[in-house]
C-alpha cells in the first residue's frame, strides 16, 4: 500500500502532461510562427549535458541517466564531455578550491549559447563542506542558472531542475542571448570576456 | 622464529642505545620516538639489517601537538615488513620554529608525495627534497590548515547563520 501524498500537495492542479506547442497561425498543411519559438522550441527538447561529475552527485546523475528515471527522454540522450559541444554544463558535487580555474576553463570553451545547472549542496554553496579547501558555491567563479538543492538531489529533483532550465531556453530567452546587454554585465561581473 | 616486536625492540637498543625512547605497544604495533637527527639512520638500519626487513613505508604524516613546547610538530613514519608481516612506527619530534626534518626520499620513493602532504599541512620543511611545493592545497595558500592555530570555517562566507552553528545571533563570524 503506497504512502498518501504528503508534500507538494497543493501545487498547480491542472499540469499539462503534453507540452503545447508554440502559437502562431495554424492552416491547412502549414503553421507559422516565429523563428524565436521554433529555434527556443528545438533546443530546450535536445539540451545536451556536460556532465562535470566530481563526487556524489555524479552517482545520483548516474542513475538518472539510467533507465529508471531515463534523461534520455528529455532530448539528453548525448551527454559530451567535449565542452564545445554541449549546452548544459550540470556541476554535480564538491568543487574544490583548486578545481575552480578548471570549471571556469571548461565553462570558457563552451560556446554559446550555454546554461549552467549547481547541482547539489556542494555546487550551490560549498553544502557541508565549510572549510578552508572547499569552494563556497560555484557561483564565485561562474554564472549559474539554475540550483537544485540536496545532498544528492533526488533523480526527480534534477528532473525538476532540468525542467526548469528548458523553460527558461524556451520561454524566457531571446534567441540570441550574448548580445543582450543583461548577459554582457553578467559576464562582465565574473570577469569573462 | 616469527618476528616479534620483542625482537626488534632489542635489536633497535642494541644498534642505537638509549637514543631511542618511548617504546609502547598500543594495539600491539610497535612505536618509537627518534630524535630527529637520526631519523635517516634508524630508518636505513631497519631496512638493512637481514632479520628485520622493513622495506614498505606505509605512510608519512605530521601531528602538531601545540601543548609540547619546543617540539611541537611530529612526524610519524610507519613502516612495514611485507616478509614477516609486522609493523613498526617511528615518531620523531621537531620544533615549531625551525621544522627541519631529513627527508626519506632517497630510502622510499613513496616519501616523497606524502613530505609534500606533510609540508603542505604542517609546515615542515624536509631538507634536501627534490620538489618540496604544496600538493593537495592551491599554491598561493600562506598558511598552514592543518595546524592547530587556524580557523577551520572559509572566512569568506558572509551568509552564514550564527544561531544554527551555536555562535550567537549575527551574521558574519
Amino acid at each position: 500500500m503506497a504512502r498518501p501524498v504528503r508534500f507538494n500537495v497543493q501545487a498547480e492542479k491542472d499540469v499539462k502532461l503534453v507540452k503545447e506547442g508554440p502559437e502562431g497561425y495554424t492552416g491547412e498543411g502549414f503553421f507559422a510562427t516565429s523563428l524565436d519559438k521554433v529555434v527556443g522550441l528545438a533546443r530546450s527538447n535536445s539540451m545536451w549535458p556536460l556532465p562535470f561529475a566530481t563526487s556524489c552527485c555524479g552517482i545520483e546523475f548516474m542513475a538518472l541517466m539510467g533507465a529508471n528515471y531515463d534523461f534520455a527522454r528529455f532530448g539528453s540522450e548525448r551527454v559530451g564531455f567535449s565542452p564545445r559541444q554541449c549546452d548544459l554544463l550540470m556541476v554535480m558535487g564538491t568543487i574544490a578550491k583548486k578545481m575552480g580555474p578548471v570549471v571556469k576553463q571548461v565553462y570558457l570553451q563552451m560556446a554559446e549559447p550555454r546554461w549552467v545547472m549547481a547541482m547539489g549542496a556542494c555546487a550551490s554553496s560549498g553544502g557541508i563542506f565549510d572549510t578552508y579547501s572547499v569552494l563556497q558555491g560555484i557561483d564565485q567563479i561562474i554564472p549559474v542558472d539554475v540550483y537544485v538543492p540536496g545532498c544528492p538531489p533526488r533523480p526527480e529533483a534534477v528532473i525538476d531542475g532540468f525542467m526548469k532550465i528548458q523553460e527558461l531556453v524556451h520561454n524566457k530567452e531571446v534567441i540570441r542571448r550574448r548580445t543582450s546587454d543583461k548577459y554582457q554585465a553578467l559576464m562582465e561581473s565574473y570577469g569573462i570576456q | 622464529m616469527p618476528l616479534t616486536n620483542e625482537i626488534v625492540a632489542k635489536k633497535l637498543t642494541e644498534h642505537f642505545g638509549d637514543q631511542l625512547t618511548g617504546f609502547e605497544e598500543p594495539y600491539g604495533l610497535l612505536t618509537f620516538t627518534a630524535p630527529k637527527d637520526l631519523n635517516l639512520k634508524v630508518m636505513q638500519f631497519l631496512y638493512d639489517d637481514p632479520e628485520l626487513q622493513f622495506r614498505f613505508l606505509t605512510d608519512l604524516t605530521g601531528v602538531h601537538y601545540p601543548d609540547r613546547k619546543g617540539e611541537e610538530l611530529a612526524v610519524v613514519y610507519h613502516l612495514h615488513n611485507l616478509a614477516d608481516n609486522k609493523r613498526v612506527r617511528m615518531k620523531v619530534f621537531t620544533d615549531i620554529a625551525s621544522p627541519d626534518v631529513f627527508t626519506a626520499t632517497a630510502l622510499y620513493a613513496s616519501a616523497n608525495w606524502m613530505e609534500r602532504e606533510t609540508f603542505d599541512f604542517f609546515g615542515v620543511n624536509f631538507v634536501g627534497h627534490p620538489n618540496l611545493k604544496r600538493v593537495l592545497n592551491v599554491d598561493e595558500m600562506d598558511y598552514f590548515p592543518m595546524r592547530k592555530e587556524y580557523p577551520l570555517e572559509d572566512q569568506t562566507r558572509v551568509d552564514k547563520d550564527d544561531e544554527m552553528f551555536g555562535r550567537g545571533g549575527h551574521i558574519g563570524i
